[in-house]
């Protein structure tokens, strides 16, 4: 059937900021479906609030939208644009709910809109619980015994019947927010009580607990006619009673005889065709260890973070033939565009294996609990593809960045059984090493069966590895050993490790090709991953006759997986990267293991290497595809981490040398540039001992910013007032080990500014100054940032652009450097100098129209600034305000302490665009989430206010403005009283530990933010740390910046509502007057 | 993976030389080498008679995971001449697993080798189209004249078939059908008495007379090994059955069968189709199914005779001849595996227009 002629104008909706449990999956799909809608000439019409990404560019549609993603702005967008028809399936759950609200209000009807992909009643009886399991008994599928419940006496009153554990699964929230494993009473009553808190219908589902079976997944397609196939199936490592997108999965299921397979994939057909699903869907079960009874567990009628993994794993673009789908094509139209000659209608096969492991976020929130279950927490993924499970596995560990290259974790050596007995139970992200450790330490597989439920065929491979390391260990290699070790998926550096002697002569790996049916046609695309297959063996080279001989090769290294510091914003800048390249006629070859990217599609570069973008890895691809140069720039500090290594070997680093790399590093080298120039920073200096740091902060005087030497994303940083505090600081990390010095700054409480300087090492090109809305101290990826700076004097301005010039030509820059500036008592200082793409690369190029990264490639290979065509020094003022907001996943890690500081925290971001900073102020924090509360409603609003002492003075004055608006404040005890000295009127709110006051005002939803600046370390903080969870379970802000307060004292003060404000057309950004 | 001193070796016609270690039974052994692309069901793949005289390369890398599981077999034993494989695992796990592929193996004396680079070995096949083979430890002895004179032996059809009638009753007054067995699939024998008919499975060379005399509602001809033109004796029975009005259906080489009875031609594919992703498209509604496949020869759809059939099914990726409609007494016949075992399950509806074909044609008669 060929496709629907009526659809011109699609309208579709990307999934916001990325949070945990919505990461950049939903790029690369939202990337390929806008593609796919180009290529049948449907002009594309996009909404999506989050400017990091791809589908954002005005390249990939005709009409760009980053505007929040509420009712009220599509449906302004709708009225405006008058779409044929809107994507409901690409958006991940936001985009789904969006399109519900729609449908639900009407909308759609009476704008002659329609629903593409999957129709409102098939995402009902997918999203309802009620309605999923009445489906499912129509045809006779299996479900967990279960109920749908709105009170938590219904909840209590079930599990009594059905019996303890059960599942508590909120209705309509995303990754299983708010849900949980109750094992009792008193567990069950907390959960379901969060559970109906946090889900928009007030829904919970209680569920026979069938934790430990095996968690099995398949990708499943179904045309308009009624075909159906399956892409993939996934085994779950960790079995049921662990978030998928927290456990380690395999693709295709391993464990599975035919007759389990097939059931499986006969149930989930039934149930895509009972759902009547067009497009693609993912169908979780539940399978018994023990028999063939299984229970289905979910379906997301919709691409996911699922159907990102199915498709880099087997090559079959999900998205893009759901998109078509949803058109009105068949899958027996639709040309496989991997081998160019079968159609969609077939089922990849593999004759590979691939692993995902998930990438935590736990190192950014020590304290914070590791524990895994039905609750997401990882940030993002990594992926890899062998030829054998062991080797896929240790190349997931050693790309996921996580300090392991092994599975030996040495800490763990130090361990008593017991302790990782407890992690093989109760699972956290480490537990994969804690039963390495008790299989080294003689344990039997059995026993880690029994305990652990993960399937011994996984167990029986672990130990496998596990005997390859102490057989290593400590001794010399054979070649014979040594080829076993590279077929295991072992880099020489850890093999060169465990020895402790020299290796014998270096194997290369053969690259296979990817191509969706295990070798039966000839494929045309180029994605590759290493095997180590001997030629004795058979095994043969596949990417050779892919390199043309006589192009000019260039490898861009990618950012692997996302993670809190380092997120899509490095993908895009390394898929801007690539086409840059590509279009200047160079032969672009990638390397990354984010299954998640865009950079990962098998179309993006000219060739692709899935594999981790570390050195040895690096360097297999590098000898074999001997390109001109690498790139680092653009893949945030996993690409630069590699320079040393690469340099050492002689590899050419395009852009920047790696000894200018190192110099803004290395604090002293930095500091001596900077004292060339007669630059500032703030006074500082570096300590190892308690007695240094005590006697480096009395000098430079309180308060003082503490951290460890190299490191990124501010790990490990804190502000310090006192002694105490610094004591605490430095006792945490001596007992840490200390290996580099801590950095110790007199910490200034000014104005923070940040640009990103484009230079050829003679010209600069600044394409906007960002000033930060929160003051120096909090981490700039997790301030407000306004593009163009609001308060910044002609002479500052014009100030940071000589000392830019300056910098970035020393430096020697060729591309791209971010600098961070301090402006303090009109006073600028230079903060961090980081000589690599940032991530406000893609924001600020896509609000100036500045094409940044395709200029900063240009120069990287020789072109000179002046000659591309956009001039020098600073960039045009813009016609409007373009403001960055953090987008925080607290919600998700429950006990982690959300008080901002030095240390990034944030896992993703919006963009509000204005006319005047307030207008994109409203407009991002709406887009962020935030209820921003309006006087015009007539509501009372109320602001609790609690704050240190040091802060009592900034408190007052924002008081007195939510005063003026009209704003109730509340207080406690001693900001109250400080407030109330200046006449203004505030009530008393005892403290926490005393009474439950502000609970009451809390639960009554009295108050409508939080404003507290307690200390971190103060006895109260566990307290605090409690009410703000409560606080955001119920949708009460907690800001943790008077100047974020400030902020949106001036925005409730505004009277922009969704309504009033304007929506850019981004694509027309440049030209608006 | 575990080192292994010991080195085995699979030689190719073309003279190309494959090293790997060897598992399962010792031998040398000379077959046809396929390459097979399910990523589950070795069990059923073992035992399928249709494999009779081949050495079967799996694509998938890793077999043996579930182990052994007797149930699960679609004969009476392993029937490959070779196995060919990347990895076998040691260390099976499931709950119905008896043991490992190994020792399975040995006990059936099928000689395996593992360790060998199997992509590079199926894309050598598809590029070149399917091989003959030899397993041995002395390469250079290997005499790759006689090896490429191997064929699959002429008369494996009725070496694999059943030696004598077997009877499998079902409901009362149920569908009699009789299964003419050129190397029949358990599953092909289960989906019909899952649906409550009686089955006879009779000799591949039985007469049609004795046939006949069981009264069947339908007769099925199996699949079975080899090339569908060494079985005149089968050809002249179908024939001869044809006449009666039995509605005659076939799977996989019966299809092949039945369609040279019919005076269409088959002929010898480059690598064929074996796998469980195989799409086919129904041409009465456009409908594509994914289907399980095993076959080596194919019916060429130009020689269908549009006076005696026309084509049913076709396979979306090659357009290959995947079914035919007969138009005389309801006969239909399938290229591919309704009964799956291993793979899809998808066309299993198949036996129930067998069924109710067959239950049209009794209505008929009455």
């Amino acid at each position: 059937m060929p496709r629907d002629e009526s659809i011109r104008r699609v309208l579709m909706i990307g999934s916001g900021p990325i949070v945990i449990g919505q990461a950049a999956e939903f790029d690369y799909s939202g990337t390929q479906a806008c593609r796919a809608l180009r290529e049948d000439g449907i002009e594309i019409i996009l909404l999506n609030s989050n400017p990091a990404t791809i589908m954002t560019d005005t390249a990939i549609a005709d009409k760009v939208y980053i505007e929040p993603l509420t009712l009220e702005t599509v449906e302004r967008i709708i009225e405006v644009e008058k779409p044929d028809g809107i994507l409901s399936g690409l958006g991940g759950q936001t985009a789904l709910t969006l399109c519900m609200k729609l449908v639900r209000a009407g909308f759609l009807e009476k704008h002659g809109v329609r629903l593409l992909g999957a129709s409102p009643e098939t995402i009902d009886k997918a999203e309802d619980r009620e309605l999923f399991k009445e489906t499912m008994e129509s045809i006779g599928q299996p479900c967990a015994k279960s109920t749908v419940v709105y009170t938590v006496d219904e909840a209590l009153d079930f599990a009594r019947e059905i019996g303890y554990p059960v599942i508590v699964r909120p209705a309509y929230t995303l990754g299983g927010t708010g849900g949980g494993i109750a094992t009792d009473e008193a567990s069950l009553r907390a959960i379901a009580e969060s559970g109906i808190g946090q889900s928009p219908i007030g829904q919970i589902l209680i569920e026979r607990c069938v934790a430990g079976w095996k968690e099995i997944e398949f990708e499943v397609m179904r045309d308009c006619v009624g075909n159906v196939i399956t892409i993939c199936s996934m085994e779950n490592v960790d079995p049921v009673g662990i978030h998928t997108g927290d456990s380690i999965v395999v693709a295709p299921a391993l464990t599975l005889s035919d007759k389990e397979y097939q059931m499986l994939r006969t149930a989930a057909l039934d149930i895509i065709s009972a759902l009547g699903v067009t497009g693609g869907c993912n169908v979780q079960f539940a399978l018994n260890p023990d028999s063939f009874e299984y229970v289905v567990i979910e379906v997301n009628p919709r691409v996911s973070r699922s159907s990102a993994l199915a498709s880099k794993a087997t090559g079959y673009p999900i998205a893009k033939v759901s998109t078509k789908l949803a058109l009105g094509y068949t899958l027996d139209e639709i040309k496989n565009s991997v081998t160019g000659t079968t159609y969609a209608a077939f089922e990849p096969a593999l004759d590979y294996v691939a692993v995902k492991m998930p990438k935590w976020p736990f190192d950014k929130f020590p304290g914070s609990s590791r524990t895994l279950g039905t609750q997401m927490k990882a940030t993002g993924e990594v992926m890899t593809l062998a030829d054998n499970f062991e080797a896929a596995l240790i190349k997931a560990i050693r790309g996921a960045e996580i300090g392991a290259d092994t599975l030996l974790l040495p800490r763990f050596r130090e361990w008593g059984e017991s302790d990782l007995w407890d992690i093989t139970e109760n699972a956290t992200d480490e537990r994969i090493f804690a039963i390495a450790e008790l299989l080294r330490r003689g344990v039997a597989i059995d026993d880690i069966y029994k305990v652990s439920k993960i399937d011994k065929w996984f167990l029986a491979k672990i130990k496998n590895l596990v005997e390859y390391e102490i057989s290593v260990t400590g001794v010399e290699i054979t070649p014979d050993v040594y080829l076993r070790g590279k077929k295991l998926g072992y880099a020489d550096s850890s093999l060169q490790r465990m020895s402790g002697s020299p290796l014998p002569p270096h194997i290369a790996p053969v690259y296979r090709m990817v191509d969706t049916c295990a070798g039966e046609f000839a494929a045309e695309t180029p994605y590759f991953y290493a095997a180590y297959s001997t030629p004795e063996e058979g095994g043969e080279d596949e990417s050779s006759e892919f390199i043309k001989k006589d192009a000019k090769t260039i490898l861009v290294i990618g950012s692997g997986p996302i993670r809190i510091g380092q997120g899509i914003e490095f993908d895009y800048s390394s898929v801007h990267c690539v086409w840059a390249l590509k279009r200047q006629g160079y032969d672009v070859v990638i390397v990354n293991n984010n299954p998640e990217t865009v950079s990962t599609d098998f179309d993006t570069a000219d060739r692709l290497y899935f594999e981790p973008p570390r050195l040895d890895d690096v360097m297999d691809i590098v000898r074999h595809e001997k390109p001109i140069g690498v790139v680092v720039a653009f893949g945030g500090q996993t690409a630069i981490r590699l320079v040393k290594g690469l340099h050492a070997a002689g590899v050419p680093i395009l852009g920047t040398s790696a000894d200018a790399i190192d110099i803004a590093e290395d604090r002293e080298r930095f500091d001596k540039l900077l004292e060339k120039f007669n630059i500032s920073r703030p006074k500082g200096c570096t300590v190892k001992t308690l007695d240094e740091a005590l006697l480096a902060a009395n000098m430079l005087g309180y308060p003082v910013l503490l951290r460890p030497s190299y490191v990124i994303g501010g790990q490990g940083m804190t502000i310090a007032r006192s002694d105490v505090d610094t004591r605490s600081y430095m006792s945490a990390i001596l007992a840490g080990g200390i290996e580099n010095p801590v950095l110790i700054d007199k910490y200034m409480p000014g104005a923070e500014l940040e640009v990103d300087v484009i230079s050829d090492s003679e010209d600069i090109l600044i394409p906007g100054i960002m000033e930060h809305i929160e003051r120096a101290g909090i981490h700039s990826g997790d301030s407000i940032a306004v593009y163009p700076p609001y308060n910044l004097s002609e002479r500052m301005e014009k100030k940071i652009c000589e000392v830019s010039k300056k910098l970035a030509v020393a430096l020697g820059t060729k591309g791209l450097v971010n600098i961070q500036y301090l402006v303090y008592s009109d006073e600028l200082y230079v903060i961090e100098v980081n000589p690599r793409a940032s991530r406000t690369i893609p924001y600020i190029s896509k609000v100036t129209g500045v094409p940044m990264v395709d200029i900063a490639a240009r120069v990287m290979v020789g072109e000179r600034l002046r000659d591309i065509g956009y001039g020098t020094g600073l960039w045009r003022a813009p016609y409007c305000y373009a403001v960055k907001v953090p987008v925080f996943s607290f919600e998700k890690l429950t006990d982690a302490d959300s008080i901002l500081g030095p240390e990034m925290k944030s896992t993703g971001e919006v963009l509000g665009i204005g006319r005047t900073k307030t207008e994109a102020l409203y407009k991002g924090l709406v887009a962020s989430g935030l209820d921003v509360c309006s006087p015009a409603d007539r509501r009372e609003i109320g602001v609790l206010i609690s704050v240190e002492d040091y802060d009592h003075k900034d408190a007052i004055a924002l008081a007195e403005k939510f005063c003026d608006i009209g704003v109730r404040l509340y207080g406690t005890p001693d900001t109250a009283a400080a407030i109330r000295s200046h006449g203004i009127d505030i009530q008393t709110a005892r403290d926490v530990w005393e009474n439950n006051d502000i609970y009451d005002l809390v639960e009554s939803k009295t108050i409508n933010y939080i404003v507290y600046t307690g200390g971190v370390m103060d006895i109260s903080v566990g307290d605090y740390r409690k009410l703000r969870h409560r606080a955001m379970q119920l949708g009460i802000p907690c800001m943790t910046s008077l100047d974020t307060a400030s902020a949106l004292a001036d925005i409730i003060a505004s009277h922009y509502n969704q309504y009033n404000t304007k929506l850019f057309d981004i694509s027309t950004l440049s030209s608006t007057k | 993976m575990k080192q292994n001193s010991q080195t085995l070796y699979l030689v190719l016609e073309n003279g190309r030389v494959f090293r790997g270690e060897p598992f399962g039974a010792e031998g040398e052994v000379m077959c046809e080498m396929v390459f097979a692309t399910g990523m589950t069901g070795y069990m059923e793949t073992l035992t399928d008679k249709s494999y009779a005289g081949h050495g079967v390369i799996q694509t998938f890398p890793i077999i043996g995971n579930y182990g052994v599981i007797p149930a699960d077999m679609e004969g009476d034993k392993p029937y490959v001449s070779a196995y060919i494989v990347r990895e076998c695992c040691d260390t099976p796990s499931n709950f119905r697993s008896s043991g490992t592929l190994d020792s399975w193996l040995k006990s059936y004396g099928v000689v395996g080798i593992k360790g060998i680079d199997t992509r590079s070995l199926t894309r050598l096949i598809r590029e070149r189209g399917v091989m003959n083979g030899m397993i041995t430890k002395n390469p250079e002895a290997c005499d790759l004249e006689a090896l490429r004179a191997y064929s699959v032996p002429k008369d494996v059809v009725p070496s694999v078939s059943v030696k004598t009638v077997e009877y499998h009753p079902g409901n009362e007054g149920g569908p009699r059908v009789v299964l003419l067995d050129c190397g029949y699939k358990k599953s092909i024998l289960d989906c019909f008495l899952e649906r409550g008919c009686s089955v006879y499975i009779v000799p591949a060379l039985t007469s049609a007379k004795d046939i006949t005399a069981l009264s069947p509602d339908c007769i099925l001809v199996t699949n079975g090994p080899g090339d569908p033109v060494n079985n005149p004796t089968i050809i002249e029975t179908v024939r001869e059955l044809w006449d009666t009005g039995i509605p005659i259906f076939g799977i996989c080489l019966g299809h092949q069968i039945i369609a040279l009875a019919h005076g269409f031609k088959t002929t010898k594919m480059k690598y064929g189709h074996r796998g469980e992703n195989q799409p086919v498209r129904r041409h009465t509604d456009g409908r594509v199914f994914i289907t399980a496949q095993n076959h080596g020869y194919t019916v060429v759809p130009e020689s269908i005779d549009p006076k005696k059939g026309k084509l049913l099914y076709s396979n979306v990726n090659d357009g290959s001849c995947e079914g035919i409609e007969y138009t005389e007494n309801g006969s239909f016949t399938v290229q591919f595996h309704p009964e799956a075992g291993a793979g899809p399950r998808d066309t299993r509806f198949i036996f129930d227009e067998f069924i109710s074909r067959m239950k049209n044609r009794r209505a008929g008669d009455v």
